[in-house]
């Protein structure tokens, strides 16, 4: 079996490639998808655990993680559907209304 | 009836409600509303205050004192105070001429004021609330309502000697007459507390009831009381305008003439002389602040006298003359004759109020004018008000069968017996001088040939039967309520005397003055001295105004300085201009410029200019791009993880 520390580099690469991916893309939907990818390494981190520790709680935690995580996704996506409506785009450094 | 003694302040309040809450709504609908439920409300009050005279009439004269409770106002530890009346013989002799003259005046109010747009209910609304303040003052039984009173005929006659308040003159006045009452309270209120106190540290009885009070008076030191004395003395001279706080009362005059009938002659201002008699143990006790109430209202009187000679405004001339017969007032009451006080006090608000009423009626029918230098030759265009002013003019200069005689009479020939001789000279002088400047009044008014412009003479007309009539049964007061007290040598019986008298002494004060008695000889010689002064200024009058018309003019040539002082009113307003407005304002500027703008401002700029310059610097973060607050919010998780690590 691997070690921890694969995993755990692993993990951590994705959440790094997510929170970079926030910070830099413009595209709402990639940076919704990067937000993604940050849970889901996380995600990762406790199935990994739940392994090494030999404890099933990590990864029930995972389950509901995910369920919520999908209807998270739904509220996100249904939220850019009406700021494309609205605004003709889903460009984040258009929408800057908070500064005026 | 007398435990029904609350009827008399409620008729008018309610008027107060009705018309201050609809009044707007209601004068829309129609004037005669307004007028209909002001009028009627002191009529009422009139109505129940003569039955309580009545009915007080017919009891024995021990037991002609009655304390009223209504309601416990506030209770504090030891101090209970109640909104409760006292009705005794002097209540409700001044309830009586107040509601009486009161209502005459809301009469005659109609129309004068009727041709006011917009605001006719408000005028009502003060002059009733006036009238409710003013019988409060005059029923209350203990200081802390009397305040209440004393306030209120105060803001009531602030709000109407600013009535036309779009004249920034006239809107002036009535702050000054406030303010300079504020002084005189300031003293009344020093007084009151100081006389609380007094009281309480020595007996332990905590009480602003008069009966108590004057029951307990032997404990208060006589130094003391004389200090208490000055002080609500002071309080006096604000509200009633003597010497030195008496130079609001001619600006006063900037109201609607009615209302310096009621307010500024016939009732507010006599309120000081009535509250001196009020406290009359209290004073008595304290024999020298009872003097100075004496010399300052002799010297009051005539020097009140010196300045309505010369002045060209009928309504100045009217309110030098009531500062002077305030004076006449406070020597009565100051030479231990509070009866005869009290008596000039009725009589004054007659024929003083039947002045100003006539005055009205005349500027009424000039279109406004107050010139004397305008009038004249009116007798045949006025008549009845020519007639009318003839007799409040014979009875302020004091002949004999007119009441100003009786009263007058009584308080000089009350001066001469306690043996105050100078202010007994004095008060005869003013006597001639106040018959002087009235027939000047009457003649420059009603006789000669008219001076007034060719337009105002098309519109001169007599006034309505709503303001002649109460004129006429004013001018019948003025002949007639003298006879309440003819003196004994003129073989009266001197019955307001003795109707007054017990209210003035609680049997415990020790009295400092022997009971001095004139022979009859001497008492006629005082009269026919009075009538004679009084007839030798109306002669003089005459000879100026009437026959030699060039006389004033030559007078005023060869003493220029006099005259100037006279016309000038001796420049107490710029003395007190100099000496303590401008010392104020300056500090004012001072403090405003010092205090106010470098410290206070400082503080407070310095304060906003810190924070908005902060905000300025930080504002530049708030992009409002959304990922440059995510790299914040990371940058921030990291510094806490390094920290906890």
């Amino acid at each position: 079996m691997h070690s921890p520390a694969v995993l755990i580099f692993l993990s951590l690469f994705l959440f790094c490639l997510g929170a970079v991916g926030v910070i830099v893309r413009r595209n709402l939907i990639i940076v919704f998808m990067c937000i993604e990818l940050m849970l889901n390494s996380a995600n990762f981190m406790l199935v990994a655990f739940s392994h090494f520790l030999k404890s099933i709680d990590g990864m029930m935690f995972v389950l509901f993680v995910l369920a919520i995580a999908a209807a998270e996704a739904g509220v996100g996506l249904a939220l850019f559907v009406v700021l494309f409506r609205n605004k003709g785009n889903i460009d984040s450094f258009k929408i800057n209304i908070l500064k005026h | 009836m007398i435990a029904k003694v609350w009827l008399i302040p409620l008729f008018p309040l309610i008027g107060v409600l009705i018309n201050g809450i609809l009044g707007a709504k209601l004068e829309k609908i129609s004037k005669k509303i307004i007028h209909w439920i002001a009028c009627p409300a002191v009529g009422l009050s009139f109505l129940v205050s003569w039955m309580i005279f009545r009915e007080l009439l017919n009891l024995p004269p021990a037991h002609r004192h009655f304390e009223i409770v209504v309601y416990n106002w506030f209770t504090s530890g030891e101090l209970s105070v109640n909104v409760a009346y006292l009705v005794d013989p002097l209540s409700i002799t001044m309830a009586l001429f107040v509601t009486g003259v009161g209502f005459l005046i809301h009469i005659y109010s109609i129309g004068y004021m009727i041709h006011d747009e917009g605001r006719y209910y408000r005028y009502f609304t003060y002059l009733n609330l006036f009238m409710f303040s003013m019988i409060n003052l005059i029923l209350a039984n203990n200081f802390v309502l009397m305040f209440l009173g004393w306030e209120g005929v105060g803001v009531c006659s602030y709000l109407l000697i600013g009535f036309w308040f779009e004249n920034r003159e006239f809107a002036s006045a009535g702050k000054k007459a406030f303010i300079y009452n504020r002084i005189g309270d300031y003293g009344f209120i020093l007084g009151m507390f100081l006389l609380f106190f007094t009281l309480g540290r020595k007996t332990g009885i905590y009480t602003f009831n008069f009966s108590e009070i004057f029951a307990h008076v032997n404990f208060i030191p006589v130094s003391i009381a004389t200090i208490i004395g000055l002080l609500l003395f002071l309080g006096a001279t604000g509200k009633s305008a003597q010497i030195p706080l008496y130079v609001w009362l001619p600006d006063a005059m900037a109201g609607p003439t009615p209302v310096s009938a009621l307010i500024h002659a016939a009732t507010m201002v006599t309120a000081g002389v009535y509250m001196v008699a009020r406290c009359a143990p209290l004073y008595m006790h304290g024999p020298f602040a009872l003097y100075v109430v004496a010399l300052v209202g002799g010297i009051t009187a005539f020097y009140a006298a010196t300045m309505a000679l010369t002045q060209h405004d009928i309504k100045k001339v009217i309110a030098y003359s009531t500062i002077s017969q305030l004076g006449y007032m406070f020597l009565g009451v100051g030479v231990y004759a509070f009866a005869a006080g009290v008596f000039h006090i009725v009589t004054h608000s007659f024929f003083k109020a039947l002045l100003f009423l006539g005055a009205g009626s005349v500027i009424h029918a000039l279109s406004g004018e107050q010139d004397m230098r305008k009038m004249g030759g009116l007798k045949d265009k006025l008549p009845i008000t020519y007639w009318t002013f003839l007799i409040a003019c014979l009875a302020i200069s004091g002949i004999p069968g007119f009441s100003g005689f009786f009263s007058k009479d009584m308080i000089l020939g009350k001066a001469f017996e306690n043996g105050y001789y100078f202010l007994w000279a004095l008060g005869t002088i003013t006597a001639g001088m106040t018959s002087f400047y009235m027939f000047r009044v009457l003649f420059l008014t009603f006789h000669g040939e008219c001076r007034a412009d060719e337009e105002v003479k098309k519109h001169i007309h007599e006034s309505p039967p709503s303001m002649t009539v109460p004129m006429i049964i004013l001018a019948i007061l003025s002949i007639f309520g003298g006879y309440i007290g003819v003196p004994e040598a003129l073989g009266g019986s001197n019955r307001i005397w003795k109707f007054l008298q017990p209210s003035f002494h609680y049997g415990h004060e020790k009295v400092h003055i022997v009971e001095h008695h004139m022979s009859l000889g001497v008492e006629y010689l005082l009269m026919i001295i009075a009538v004679i002064v009084a007839v030798l200024g109306i002669y003089i009058a005459y000879l100026m105004y009437v026959k030699n018309r060039e006389l004033p003019e030559k007078l005023a040539q060869k003493y220029p300085l006099l005259y100037r002082l006279s016309y000038n009113k001796w420049y107490v307003d710029e003395i007190y201009e100099g000496l303590i407005g401008r010392p104020l304002y300056f500090l004012g500027q001072v403090l405003w410029m010092i205090w106010d703008e470098l410290i206070v401002d400082g503080a407070v700029r310095f304060i906003y200019g810190t924070v908005r310059g902060v905000g300025g610097a930080l504002r530049y973060i708030q992009t409002g791009n959304l990922q440059f607050y995510v790299v914040f919010l990371l940058l921030g998780i990291l510094i806490t993880i390094f920290y906890i690590l």
